[in-house]
């Protein structure tokens, strides 16, 4: 079988729309255009029945009622509403949240500016495998806490951390629970029957959908309430004004069904992939698996190869296409915040590749990334002389290095 | 980030990589820069009995304009005396690569990395 390059691992970050999922999203960019708001005709009963078969095919794959679905523009909106929405209505009670430092920047972001407008956020640190302990957790809570926002699997070291604990938590503490599960979907078995959740977000574009539209789901039973971030209409019940873009709607429906009836044999799948390229890394010298590897969604394989630096090891490995723990994009090198968080050193953190896994990567693609690696790895340790230091037992920790931070650099015109 | 082609050039087949006797009296070895930094360079230098330089070796952990800076100085190093050897400026380096500004440390390392080897080889005569 012949292989295009580049191969795409970088699933976390996006997938390919499923061929299926586009099929029935067409009709409604074309004959079916009607307003799912438009009561007075058919081309608005089409849409709308649209929507809400939508919606039951969501609510299905989650586990919930389809009255708790919301649409959203994404799962960037959906955690902004949860967050801002739940801390904004609540507010009487208190004004402390709770987040753990390895979350999404859409939830990270969202609390700093709850910060700036006057909340306190305990932002938790967790332990090196990337998982929060739970007594830590508990003693972070205050009387006045009434949100606590924990991802169910992080997007770069694919960790699950344990929500139906946390959930419980929660409840006997009375404290509304906010799980981002934009990289869940599709990767591992969970129903929101199962937990004590609150507020849920999601995602279509990492599950074979279409980018644009995400979803959150509004616990009724106990009912949580929210302050809506955008108006105008009161369409979603009040939460999330603006008419409903019915071809993203009917995308992430599709997308969800596939994903929730294919799980049983995806995962299995995913998984011998994963272990090919993870049995395969493992012949080379010296790598570090980020993330632990029993807590941990299948499609997610997080490594740093010590001793590369991670610009050149992109640089060399440009026919995949993957995620790099460095930006390497201005000239201050700013390792992932994931991975200092979890306590990896700056050049782990700097030489990490995320390889995420999806439904259209093959056997063949896995063989060719693990050959590429070792290649270039093996070749890039020749010309490393930390690899040489490393290799005739020098202490690289405690040598003393030569900087060139005192020197000015000075810009020759 | 794009590179110049002379740099990828330079990243995809890097001249005269490698290490000579440290210990030779003829050799000097200079290494600058830092791993918390993000590169670190090694450069040797082999001085003949005519004080010309006549092999130079180099490892360098970094970027491909890092690899690339220490490869190309060890070319130009090979059949200078150490006065013109100590004479390359780092503008030079980013010029010859057309480094963006945001490497242009790289080429300074380079230099530093020259003048680090030179003051090596003095030391031990």
């Amino acid at each position: 079988m012949s292989i295009n390059l580049p191969i795409y691992l970088d699933n976390s970050a996006t997938t390919k729309i499923d061929e299926r999922v586009l099929a029935k999203m067409m009709p409604y960019l074309t004959n079916q255009f009607g307003n799912p708001a438009s009561r007075s005709h058919v081309f608005g009963w089409k849409a709308d029945e649209a929507v809400e078969l939508a919606r039951q095919q969501v609510a299905d794959t989650v586990g919930c009622d389809s009255k708790e679905i919301i649409w959203t523009s994404g799962a960037t909106e959906s955690i902004n509403l949860a967050l801002k929405g739940a801390s904004s209505f609540y507010q009487d009670r208190g004004r402390h949240l709770i987040t753990i430092k390895t979350e999404h920047k859409a939830t990270l972001d969202t609390m700093r500016e709850l910060e700036r407008i006057g909340y306190q956020v305990t932002y938790l640190s967790p332990e090196s495998n990337g998982l929060i302990d739970l007594n830590k957790l508990v003693d972070s809570i205050k009387p006045d806490t009434i949100l606590i926002s924990v991802m169910m699997v992080n997007n770069e070291i694919g960790v699950i951390q344990d929500i139906g604990a946390i959930g419980k938590i929660c409840r006997e503490k009375g404290i509304i629970f906010h799980v981002d599960a934009a990289q869940a979907v599709g990767k591992m078995v969970f129903s929101i029957k199962d937990l004590e959740v609150d507020l849920m977000s999601f995602s279509a574009h990492k599950v074979y959908g279409p980018k644009g539209i995400g979803a959150l789901y509004v616990r009724r039973r106990p009912r949580i309430r929210l302050m809506p971030q955008i108006h105008g209409g009161g369409h979603e019940r009040g939460f999330r004004s603006g008419t409903l873009p019915t071809h993203q709607i009917v995308g992430m429906g599709e997308a969800f069904k596939i994903a929730h009836e294919e799980l049983a044999t995806e995962l299995p799948r995913i998984k011998k992939l994963r272990d090919k390229l993870l049995s395969g890394l493992q012949n080379i010298e010296e790598i570090y698996i980020n993330g632990d590897m029993e807590h941990r969604v299948y499609n997610n394989l997080n490594v740093s190869f010590n001793y590369v630096e991670g610009e050149s090891l992109i640089m060399a490995i440009k026919d995949i296409a993957v995620s790099s723990g460095s930006a390497c994009t201005s000239a201050s090198l700013e390792p992932s915040y994931v991975l200092r968080a979890i306590g990896r050193n700056d050049e782990l953190a700097h030489s990490s590749i995320r390889f995420s896994i999806g439904r259209f990567n093959s056997e063949e693609e896995i063989d060719y990334t693990v050959k590429l690696l070792t290649e270039k790895v093996t070749k890039l340790r020749d010309l490393s002389p930390l690899w040489e230091m490393f290799k005739d037992g020098v202490d690289l920790d405690n040598f003393q290095w030569q900087g060139h931070g005192e020197r000015d650099i000075i810009l020759h015109n | 980030m794009s590179y110049s082609n002379k740099v990828i050039d330079h990243y995809e087949h890097p001249r005269n990589v490698g290490a000579l006797d440290k210990n030779d009296p003829n050799v000097g070895t200079g290494m600058v820069g830092a791993p918390a930094c993000g590169d670190v360079m090694k450069l040797q230098i082999k001085v003949n009995a005519a004080g010309i330089i006549e092999d130079a070796k180099f490892k360098t952990y970094g970027c491909g304009s890092a690899i690339a800076s220490s490869s190309l100085v060890t070319e130009w190093l090979k059949g200078k005396n150490l006065d013109e050897a100590s004479k390359i400026k780092n503008i030079q380096i980013a010029e010859e690569l057309e480094l963006p500004p945001v490497k242009i440390h790289c080429s300074v390392l380079a230099e530093d990395a020259i003048k680090a080897a030179i003051e090596d080889y003095k030391r031990k005569k």
